[in-house]
């Protein structure tokens, strides 16, 4: 079932000169985790912001084509009402938190839904325990580490149990461990939940085990849209300057010279160890 | 260039942020300082250019107490570039921004005016000399505040994070450009979280944890030792994970580099025909 | 900065720290009333030492005495400034009853400071801004007062590291005369104004996906509700209202200098 669908999709922020996206579209299964990559200024944050109505509804400007979320037009729904159904977690961990305790931060959505207070409490606690964070819900934003910011971004978007969760640069400001650990997180929820994943990085070597489906912008336009291993697996991705991961890089080098290793691209070092494994002890 | 001896620090609220560090980094090395958050890194580099001055032990740069000396006299030779360029820029052009720190150092006006130049066409911005810095996207906002601090000529360069929120392609052309600089003889520090990227960068490297020095060598010994890397919670390279796991068939451990890896797999799948 | 020491949030539990802000406000209004009430200095003596057991069972006297030593300047300034006028217009001379008189305004002042400066010092930034989402004022101001408060130590980190980036680029804060130290903080206030309105911009982004404005009747994760504390609290308040207008209007009060 598809959940996200566009349409030749263009925008142009207001004032702009030509725009941000032209002509996309894709088309998200439900369930799946899309990873969406591209070098800096392809569109991928314009597009984020498409799917869950802030982009046309908060920044105004050019909207053309078609956009499908939820089995809603987001062109005609207030983002309030998209918010139920998409949620949306943004780069930057400390601007995205607002009230003076966390716990009051993963109830801000649900008090703004107007959800009783027994309803509120129980979700809340579901979504901190959800994100490992239960022990700290007394705490203030500002006291607890980026990483642990970001879990609480994620569980109140969470505690409004939407179908998708779109995910803008999560880890930007954290360090690798920090941020594997979150992407643990992100893929954990997937596979207890069924939520649909949209993420949207540079950190390939960490994040491209985990996407069933890749679609990588440039300049405002899809260049690949498949599965992952597919797409990356061809040298062009490369050639636009994506960070593909090591190890995928170091199989495609040694297929050009002639070392097939397999006809499945790995996708992690783990991956890649046990193909080379396999080739150098039997040979 | 930079002396650190047994250097202690504590903020204000009491935490030790730094327990006795000890460093010498001379005149053109390039050196990558890493660790968790919190190790230290970044209160270490702002005793460099005399931002933080050391509660016990001695700074020294080229020779001078940082204590008895401005900071604007250290940051003289001491180009520092921050983590967020939105710190740093002010003015109503870019032209203005190059020229804030050549006035502050009492430059004459002709010299300004052809420091302008350089350091505009060096980070490749001369389009946008009369253009209002708050226009720029990010990636040009970081190449103004490099240009800034490049313009006045510093004999080093530190680096805060440099590769926060940088895609692949901005990430090649800072290495090439820091290599680019160290040829010219600077003194390159940076402090950074990125692992490939140091390993591409093939640095000296340096491990904090817990406010002191936990290793010091090439990056090809220490980016390769799971455990000191552990100890600071840093993740190998990928490539070095790869031969870390091959290390008992036979093949070498201390690899950094991709292309170095090709080689030597190519070699032992000849070796193993053979 | 003595004086705003004594508005700081300290993060100690007390009885009066648990008790309703609502109901806390109520009582410092009342002092408020009382102290006009009265121009006299023995009222106003009995107000000033009512704080006291409030401060001892909250302990936070170190923070209040603070307060007090801050609040002392302007103090003496409202004093002399009553003498004075006393002696001027009374053709140079000073009687009891003028000092009697401006040492009243000037315990009028202090009670007035001082019984904010303890609503505040028992009072978590917290506690306030639910206070205020609970009364009839509308969310947005509520949710003003609780974000500025939550981004106040964020905004105070930023403003030392820009101060640090342009000092990395040879600014002397220090250095000329006043009017290029007033110029100095140009390159500081700057970028800090930059950032504050990008981090509204974002955090406005949050709020909208997040299903602001989604429902007119918005509920609270929390509730205030009175306990026997703030009951008591309510009740003494009244009583100390009532006895103030009582006492105003059918005795006079007597003035201290009387009795030497």
């Amino acid at each position: 079932m598809t959940i996200i669908e566009t349409k030749r999709l263009s925008y142009t922020y207001p004032g702009a000169s030509k725009p941000s996206i032209s002509d996309v579209s894709i088309r998200v299964e439900k369930g799946e985790f899309v990873l969406i990559t591209g070098p800096s200024g392809c569109g991928k944050t314009t597009l984020c912001r498409c799917f869950n109505g802030l982009i046309p509804h908060f920044y105004q400007g050019e909207l053309k084509g078609e956009i499908t979320v939820a089995n809603m037009d987001v062109t005609t729904h207030q983002t309030y009402e998209m918010a139920k159904h998409v949620g949306l977690v943004f780069q930057n961990p400390e601007n995205q938190l607002f009230a003076l305790s966390i716990e009051k931060d993963v109830a801000f959505g649900l008090e703004n839904l107007g959800i009783d207070r027994e309803e509120m409490r129980r979700r809340v606690n579901w979504a901190l325990e959800l994100t490992d964070i239960f022990s700290l819900r007394e705490r203030s934003p500002h006291e607890v580490s980026g990483g642990q910011q970001q879990r609480v971004a994620i569980a109140s978007v969470l505690a409004m149990q939407p179908e998708i969760i779109v995910l803008d640069e999560p880890t930007s400001f954290l360090d690798p461990l920090s941020a594997a650990k979150i992407f643990d997180v992100i893929y954990d929820l997937k596979k207890k939940l069924g939520v649909t994943v949209v993420l949207v990085e540079h950190r390939l070597d960490l994040t491209a085990k985990y996407a069933d489906h890749i679609v990588i912008m440039d300049e405002g336009k899809v260049c690949f849209d498949g599965d992952t291993r597919t797409v990356l697996s061809t040298e062009e991705t490369r050639l636009l300057g994506v960070g593909i991961p090591k190890a995928t890089l170091l199989f495609q080098l040694l297929k050009k010279e002639g070392v097939n290793l397999s006809n499945v691209t790995p996708l992690s070092s783990e991956e890649l160890v046990t193909l080379l494994q396999g080739v150098l002890k039997s040979a | 260039m930079i002396e650190v001896e047994d250097a202690h620090f504590s903020y204000s609220n009491r935490v030790e942020a730094l327990k006795g560090v000890s460093l010498t980094i001379k005149d053109g090395e390039f050196v990558s300082i890493m660790g968790q958050n919190g190790a230290g890194k970044t209160t270490l580099i702002k005793h460099f250019n005399g931002l933080l001055k050391p509660s016990q032990g001695i700074v020294r740069i080229d020779g001078v107490d940082t204590r008895k000396t401005s900071i604007a006299t250290l940051a003289r030779n001491i180009g520092f570039v921050f983590q967020n360029p939105d710190h740093q820029l002010f003015s109503e052009t870019v032209e203005e921004e190059i020229a804030f720190a050549l006035k502050n150092f009492g430059f004459e006006t002709e010299v300004i005016e052809k420091r302008i130049d350089w350091a505009l066409n060096l980070l490749g911005l001369t389009q946008y000399r009369k253009t209002s810095p708050f226009l720029l996207s990010g990636g040009e906002r970081k190449r103004v505040a490099l240009a800034s601090v490049l313009a006045w000529d510093p004999k080093a360069l530190i680096l805060d994070e440099p590769t926060i929120g940088q895609d692949y392609q901005q990430k090649e052309k800072l290495r090439q450009f820091i290599v680019q600089m160290q040829t010219q003889g600077k003194t390159i520090v940076i402090v950074t979280h990125d692992v490939e990227f140091v390993a591409e960068c093939n640095s000296r490297v340096l491990l904090m944890k817990e406010g002191i020095i936990i290793a010091d060598g090439e990056s090809r010994e220490i980016l390769t030792d799971p455990e000191v890397l552990a100890q600071s919670s840093i993740v190998l390279p990928q490539i070095a994970q790869i031969f870390a796991r091959l290390s008992s068939l036979g093949l070498p451990k201390d690899v950094i580099d991709v292309y170095e890896a090709k080689k030597i797999i190519l070699e032992a799948l000849e070796k193993r025909r053979e | 900065m003595s004086v705003f020491d004594g508005l700081k949030f300290r993060r100690v539990y007390s009885p009066i720290h648990n008790l309703d802000p609502r109901v806390k406000f109520f009582y410092v209004i009342v002092i408020f009333v009382a102290a006009i009430l009265f121009s006299e200095i023995l009222p106003l003596i009995g107000l000033f030492l009512l704080q006291i057991p409030f401060v001892l069972l909250a302990r936070v006297q170190k923070q209040w005495l603070r307060s007090l030593r801050g609040a002392a300047f302007l103090a003496s300034f409202i004093f002399a400034v009553n003498i004075a006028t006393k002696f001027f217009t009374a053709g140079y001379m000073l009687t009891a009853i003028d000092v009697e008189f401006s040492a009243a305004m000037t315990l009028r002042f202090v009670v007035l400071v001082e019984s904010f400066s303890v609503f505040f010092l028992t009072t978590s930034p917290d506690h306030l801004g639910l206070a205020l989402e609970q009364t009839r004022i509308p969310y947005e101001f509520a949710f003003a007062f609780t974000t500025a408060v939550r981004f106040v130590p964020v905004l105070a980190e930023e403003a030392q590291t820009i101060m640090d980036a342009q000092k990395a680029r040879g600014l002397e804060m220090e250095k000329g005369n006043f009017l290029k130290r007033i110029r100095n903080y140009v390159p500081v206030l700057i970028p800090l104004i930059v950032s504050a309105i990008r981090r509204s911009l974002e955090l406005a982004e949050a709020m909208e996906s997040r299903a602001w404005g989604a429902s007119k009747k918005r509920t609270n994760l929390y509730a205030l509700k009175l306990g026997r504390g703030d009951l008591a609290l309510l009740a003494i308040t009244i009583c100390i209202l009532a006895f103030s207008i009582y006492v105003r209007l059918y005795f006079v009060v007597p003035n201290l200098s009387q009795f030497f």
